[in-house]
């Protein structure tokens, strides 16, 4: 039964794989720079690396939200936020956000169970909504115009332009895929955590694997199966369907997006930062789909290039719809988990308990 | 680095060696002209062999380029742009080795006093071409300098314009037949065609310039 409540976190994780992740390589394989088979290789094995050995200052974040201290409830909130994404992206086809997905899931299980919403932590993760893009935008913009300005004058070769470029949209976007994993790994397997169906550790020769490393390497796989069996078409619809996109612009969209996710993931950047004197980002968990659309309607205000507006307003009304379906379907969902199955959907736990391995160290 | 551009330095290369037959082609082209009008029909006979084989040179490796192009999907955004100017460059050293052919095949009497004015004609032409094919080097390497090769090949396309028409003018002011006038005149326009050929992918590569620097 712990296995079956399990797969609903792997859909989770498939459904941001299909999404997010594809929202990392979509500009580079849209603009037919990268074959997807080369981007689903690379970005499957760069989340799964990201998701394992990514230590993420964005997951307790996650955690002080809500704190799912039952298996059928941590089932229920992460189905609910896979059907949403799952949903808007067969219906729409566009990128939509796993991150508002679980935030709008982890409100709904918090009205259900009447617990509180820290409104100061619902409010720093919905003002990175706002902020990751306006970020995006803004780094991408400048990232362009530094790019636009040194080409000429580097008189490097059309062929070997590509070839950089090429080279680069594979090592970037395997830094993306890795911050992806990072940053969104919580919102995949955080639910379980404190309720995993995996033995405490499990020694394999000279090395100890926990629970959670079990946890999250089948997370991450999960969403290396996402990009391998359907990101193909949000990935085609991002490359293409926003703005058209040159090959260089692909590459700055995708450094762009690995940056702001890894910030917003990094407690070694907010440290740097602090360090510096300068205002911190909060670590939450950004979505990549926001990153990667901030970068490109950055670039296109450079360039002075019409965006597609209907296409833009679709791909915003999705960011609404996504946590408020996610927490509908989380509703839902606990009331017939708990009054048809008769299953607990809440344990005792107090909310705010950390929920994340990086957390717990604090 | 052997490893990630190898393949690339290879296809810059048969580029680069495109370009430098092209080029050459346009040199013999010239000098075949002026052997005709000396006349050394041994000469004549050599330039007209160097200039076919250089032309297919172009042709084979202009093929090769664009297949490698499309196989191996490289420069997607400016893949088009770089296949029609390819095609186009093509097409000068095309219309030089026909228009040394039809000398050689209708072997035209040029009067001595009009040679200086085919000769002036081709030379106007063979300029433009070497310009253009600067020009095509630099879309590849450095964008900058492309309209300064751009302009000259505008220079050299007004200069062959003014030079065929005071040809032409001078050939219908000669006392030799309607027949002979005609016919020289035929040659006139098919020597001033070079520099049209020229002036046809510069005025393309202006525009793919600018698609380059947006």
């Amino acid at each position: 039964m712990k296995w079956l409540f399990l797969s609903s976190g792997l859909f989770l994780g498939w459904s941001l794989g299909a999404n997010d992740a594809a929202n990392v390589f979509g500009t580079a394989v849209g603009t037919k720079m990268v074959r997807f088979q080369t981007a689903a290789l690379v970005a499957g094995v760069f989340v799964v690396l990201g998701s394992v050995a990514g230590v993420s200052g964005a997951a307790g974040t996650l955690g002080k939200l809500g704190a799912v201290d039952a298996l059928p409830g941590a089932f229920v909130v992460a189905l609910a936020a896979g059907l949403a994404v799952v949903g808007l992206l067969k219906a729409t086809g566009l990128p939509v956000s796993t991150t508002q997905a679980i935030v709008g899931a982890l409100v709904g299980y918090n009205l259900f169970t009447g617990r509180p919403t820290d409104p100061a932590v619902l409010t720093r993760i919905v003002s990175s909504w706002l902020l990751c893009p306006a970020l995006s935008a803004g780094l991408a913009a400048g990232l362009f115009l530094l790019a636009r300005r040194w080409m000429p004058r580097a008189k490097i070769h059309l062929l070997e332009v590509d070839a950089w470029t090429r080279a680069g949209l594979l090592v970037v976007g395997g830094f993306g895929a890795y911050s992806l994993g990072q940053n969104n790994i919580a919102n995949v397997m955080g639910v379980f955590l404190r309720v995993s169906p995996f033995p405490e550790s499990v020694s394999l020769g000279p090395f100890r694997v926990t629970s959670a490393e079990m946890l999250f390497l089948s997370g991450g796989l999960a969403i290396a199966s996402g990009v391998a069996t359907y990101s193909q078409r949000v990935m085609k619809k991002l490359g293409s369907g926003l703005a058209a996109l040159s090959p260089l612009a692909a590459l700055v969209v995708v450094l762009t997006a690995a940056t702001v996710l890894f910030a917003f993931g990094s407690p070694g950047v907010e440290r740097a930062l602090k360090g510096l004197g300068l205002p911190t980002l909060p670590l939450v968990p950004v979505s990549s789909s926001q990153a990667v659309v901030g970068a490109i309607v950055g670039i296109s205000l450079v360039r002075k290039s019409p965006v597609k507006g209907k296409t833009l307003l679709r791909i915003a009304a999705g960011w609404v719809t996504a946590p408020a379906a996610a927490a509908l379907l989380a509703l839902l969902g606990l009331f017939v988990l708990q009054n048809v199955f008769l299953l607990p959907v809440s344990g005792a736990g107090t909310p705010g308990t950390p929920l994340h391995r990086s957390e717990a160290r604090r | 680095m052997t490893l990630l551009f190898g393949r690339t330095r290879a296809l810059e290369a048969q580029i680069d060696q495109l370009l430098d037959a092209i080029s050459e082609g346009c040199l013999v082209f010239e000098q075949g002209i002026a052997d005709y009008l000396r006349p050394d029909p041994e000469q004549f006979e050599k330039r007209l062999a160097a200039i076919g084989e250089y032309e297919h040179k172009a042709d084979e490796l202009r093929r090769e380029i664009e297949t490698r192009l499309y196989r191996e999907s490289l420069i997607p955004d400016h893949r088009g742009d770089v296949l029609g100017l390819l095609e186009n460059i093509d097409n000068v050293i095309d219309e030089a080795k026909k228009t040394l052919w039809q000398f050689a095949v209708e072997r035209p009497e040029i009067p001595a006093e009009l040679g200086p004015g085919y000769l002036d004609l081709a030379r106007a032409g063979t300029q433009a071409a070497q310009h253009l094919v600067s020009a095509v080097r630099a879309f590849f390497r450095d964008i900058t300098i492309v309209p300064d090769h751009i302009h000259k090949v505008y220079f050299y396309e007004r200069e062959a314009d003014k030079l065929a028409d005071r040809l032409k003018r001078r050939i219908f002011s000669m006392d030799v037949g309607l027949a002979r006038q005609i016919h020289l005149r035929y040659f006139c326009l098919h020597v001033e065609n070079i520099s049209d050929r020229a002036e046809d992918v510069a005025d393309r590569l202006s525009i793919y310039t600018i698609k380059r620097t947006i």
